[in-house]
C-alpha cells in the first residue's frame, strides 16, 4: 500500500495540485473535514460544553433532577448556600486545603528536585546526584496508584488498633495506643493533607526535575564561576529559571485543592470526618445532588466552586506577573 | 526493589571522575539521606499492604508488624469474586480501553485538522478546548447526569466510555495540537502530489509520523481514565461498576462486615497492574512528563 513513486509526478503537477488542494473543494476534503472535525466536536459539545452551560441555567431554578419540571427562582440558591453552615464549613476546609497543599507541595517536590539535580559534585560539569535516578522513579509511585486505593490504603495506616502508624509509634515506646488519627477534629484535617501531598510530591517532584534539566548547563557554570555556592545557585538561578513550571505546578493543585473530592470521600467513609472537620465543597455538592434531590442548589455549588477556581488561577497568575515572571522564564 | 537499582544504575560511571571535597561528599550524603528517607515514606506504606493482603483480619489487629501466618491467596479470592473485585477490574479494563482507542483517535483527528488547516471558526474551536481544561469537571457532572438520562445511557458502559472520551478530548487535542503543528508540513504536501487524499495522508503518513506524541498522551490518558472515580460514582452509580468505584463500595461496608484481609488485596489488585506497568516503562513515561513541561 506504498504511495505511487513521485516520478509519476509532471513537473508543472506540483503547482496544480498544491492550488487544487487550496481552492477545490472535494469531496475527500469535505468529507475528511466533517468527519475529522464532526465528530469530536459533536461528542465535545454534547457532553462537556452543554452540561457546562446547563450548569449556569440550573443554578437558577429548584430542579430536583427526578422530575422534568422546575421553576425560576433566580438567586435564591446562591443566597441560601452563603446562609448554609455546612456549606460554610466546608468552604472554609477549602480553603485551608488551597493555603497549605499547593504550598507544602510545591516546595517540598522542588526540595527534593533541587537535591536530585544539583547535589553532585561542586567541581567539573555540573551534575545531579549520583544513583538518584532510583528515587525518582519511587517518588512517582503515588501518582500511578488510584486516589481511592491511596485513601482507603491511608485510611487502614491510620487505623488506631491495626493501623501502621500507631504500631510504629508504639513500637518507638510512644504511646499513642487506640489514637484515632481520622476520629480526631484535632489530627483529621492534618492526616489527609498528608495523605495528599503524599499522592502529589512525586509528579511535581518529576516535573520539576524534567525543568531544571532544561536549564542551559552554561547558566549554572556561570553562576558557580562567580562564586555562588548551591543555596544561593537554587535560589537565584533555578527557580527563577523553572518559575513557569512552578506557576503551573500551583495553578494544578489549587485546583485540586478546590476539589479533593476523591481524597476526602475514600478517607472517610462516614463523609465528612468528625464534626465536618474534613468536609469540602464538592462532597456538599454530591450530596445536595444525589442525596436530597437539589439538583438546582448543587449546581450553583458547581458555579460557585468553578469561580473560586477561576479566581485562584487569576490570582497565581498575577502574583507571578507581579514579581516579574514571564519574562525570566524562558531564554 | 533490587531489580529497580540494577536498572537505573548510571551508565556513565566509567567516565573520569573529578575529584571530590568533603563539603561536595557532605552534600551528596544529606541528600541521599532526605531522598531515601522520602523514598521510604513512599514505599513502607506499600509494602505495608501488600505484606496485609495475605493476613487474616485477627492477625492484622494482633500486630500491623507481623508477618502473614501463612502466604495464602485466601484474600485475593475473596475480594476478586466475593466482592466482585474481578468484574470491576474487567469492566474497567474494557471502559478504559474502548475509552483510550477513541479519544486518542478523535483526539488526533481533531487536533490534526485544528493545526493543519485555518478555516472559519478554527480558533474558535480551540479556545473552547482550553476551556474544557480549565473548569472544573464538578460544575458539569449534575447537568451531565440528567443529559445521559435523557439519551437512556445512565448506568451503563457505554455511557461511561463516551463520557470518558469527552472529558479526555481536551487534554489530549491540546498535546497533540502543539504536536501536529511541528511536523514538518512538505511531507504532507509531498502525499498530496502524490496522489493521497486527506484520509489516506493522515492514516498513513501524520498518525504513524506522531507516534512519539501520540504515546506520551495516551500514558496520561490511561492513568487519568483508569484513576478516574468522579465520573463513574456520578453517572454509573446503579451500572456495573468500574475498580475504583468497587473498591470504594467495598470500603464503605467495611464498617459492617470486617474483612481487612480482603480489603488490603483489593487494594492491591488495583494497584499491582498500573504499578508494574510503570515501572517497565518508566522510562518512557519520565520522558513524557519533561515532554510535556518543554511546551
Amino acid at each position: 500500500m506504498s504511495l505511487p513513486p513521485p516520478t509519476a509526478v509532471l513537473e508543472g503537477g506540483r503547482k496544480a495540485a498544491i492550488q487544487s488542494r487550496r481552492k477545490n473543494l472535494t469531496f475527500d476534503k469535505v468529507s475528511f473535514m466533517a468527519v475529522f472535525l464532526g465528530i469530536p466536536l459533536a461528542i465535545y459539545l454534547v457532553f462537556v460544553i452543554w452540561p457546562f452551560l446547563q450548569a449556569f441555567v440550573y443554578s437558577l431554578t429548584d430542579w430536583s433532577g427526578f422530575s422534568p419540571n422546575y421553576k425560576f427562582i433566580g438567586l435564591d440558591n446562591y443566597a441560601r448556600i452563603f446562609t448554609d453552615d455546612q456549606f460554610l464549613k466546608a468552604l472554609s476546609n477549602n480553603v485551608i486545603l488551597l493555603i497549605i497543599v499547593p504550598l507544602v507541595t510545591v516546595v517540598l517536590s522542588l526540595v527534593l528536585a533541587a537535591l536530585v539535580t544539583v547535589g553532585g559534585s561542586s567541581k567539573g560539569q555540573v551534575k545531579g546526584l549520583k544513583n538518584s535516578s532510583f528515587y525518582r522513579v519511587v517518588s512517582f509511585f503515588p501518582y500511578t496508584i488510584p486516589a481511592v486505593a491511596i485513601g482507603i490504603m491511608w485510611g487502614q495506616i491510620y487505623d488506631p488498633s491495626g493501623g501502621l502508624l500507631n504500631g510504629a509509634l508504639n513500637a518507638l515506646g510512644l504511646n499513642f495506643k487506640d489514637y484515632a488519627w481520622l476520629g480526631n477534629t484535632n489530627t483529621a484535617m492534618a492526616c489527609s493533607i498528608f495523605v495528599i501531598i503524599w499522592g502529589f510530591v512525586g509528579f511535581y517532584m518529576v516535573l520539576f526535575i524534567a525543568g531544571i534539566k532544561g536549564i542551559p548547563a552554561e547558566l549554572f557554570e556561570a553562576a558557580r564561576i562567580d562564586g555562588a555556592g548551591r543555596f544561593r545557585t537554587a535560589v537565584s538561578v533555578t527557580i527563577p529559571m523553572i518559575r513557569d513550571n512552578i506557576q503551573t505546578a500551583y495553578v494544578y493543585l489549587g485546583i485540586f485543592a478546590l476539589d479533593a473530592f476523591v481524597y476526602m470521600a475514600s478517607l472517610f467513609p462516614n463523609a465528612g470526618g468528625p464534626e465536618n472537620s474534613t468536609l469540602v465543597m464538592s462532597q456538599q455538592l454530591f450530596f445536595t445532588a444525589f442525596q436530597r434531590g437539589q439538583f438546582g442548589m448543587a449546581t450553583a455549588m458547581g458555579v460557585i466552586l468553578a469561580v473560586a477556581t477561576l479566581l485562584f488561577s487569576g490570582l497565581v497568575f498575577l502574583v507571578n506577573k507581579l514579581t516579574g515572571g514571564t519574562d525570566g522564564g524562558r531564554l | 526493589m533490587t531489580l529497580l537499582k540494577q536498572k537505573t544504575a548510571p551508565v556513565g560511571h566509567l567516565e573520569r571522575e573529578a575529584k571530590s571535597t568533603p563539603g561536595d561528599r557532605a552534600v551528596a550524603a544529606t541528600s541521599h539521606v532526605v531522598l531515601a528517607i522520602w523514598s521510604a515514606i513512599v514505599v513502607l506504606p506499600l509494602l505495608w499492604t501488600f505484606m496485609s493482603s495475605f493476613k487474616t483480619s485477627n492477625e492484622i489487629f494482633a500486630s500491623p508488624f507481623a508477618l502473614p501466618g501463612a502466604w495464602k491467596l485466601d484474600n485475593y479470592i475473596k475480594a476478586w469474586s466475593e466482592a466482585g473485585i474481578g468484574a470491576a477490574f474487567i469492566n474497567s479494563v474494557i471502559v478504559v480501553g474502548v475509552s483510550l482507542v477513541l479519544v486518542m483517535l478523535l483526539g488526533a483527528m481533531c487536533a490534526y485538522v485544528l493545526a493543519r488547516f485555518s478555516f472559519r471558526g478554527s480558533r474558535v474551536i480551540y479556545v473552547l478546548m482550553l476551556a474544557g481544561l480549565t473548569f472544573p469537571i464538578f460544575l458539569a457532572m449534575v447537568p451531565l447526569f440528567g443529559v445521559l438520562k435523557g439519551m437512556g445511557l445512565l448506568n451503563q458502559l457505554p455511557g461511561l466510555i463516551i463520557t470518558y472520551v469527552a472529558f479526555a478530548l481536551p487534554f489530549t487535542v491540546f498535546f497533540l495540537f502543539a504536536f501536529f503543528k511541528n511536523l514538518p508540513g512538505e511531507i504532507a504536501e509531498a502525499a498530496a502530489i502524490d496522489g493521497a487524499g486527506e484520509w489516506r495522508t493522515f492514516f498513513q503518513i501524520m498518525l504513524p509520523m506522531a507516534r512519539p506524541g501520540l504515546a506520551s498522551v495516551a500514558i496520561f490518558n490511561f492513568l487519568g481514565l483508569w484513576n478516574q472515580f468522579l465520573i463513574p460514582v456520578t453517572i454509573n452509580a446503579g451500572g456495573p461498576k468500574v475498580l475504583s468505584q468497587e473498591l470504594f463500595a467495598f470500603a464503605q461496608q467495611m464498617g459492617y462486615a470486617v474483612d481487612f484481609g480482603a480489603l488490603f488485596a483489593a487494594v492491591t489488585v488495583t494497584v499491582i497492574p498500573v504499578l508494574i506497568a510503570y515501572i517497565l516503562f518508566q522510562r518512557q513515561l519520565q520522558g513524557s512528563v519533561s515532554q510535556g513541561t518543554s511546551r
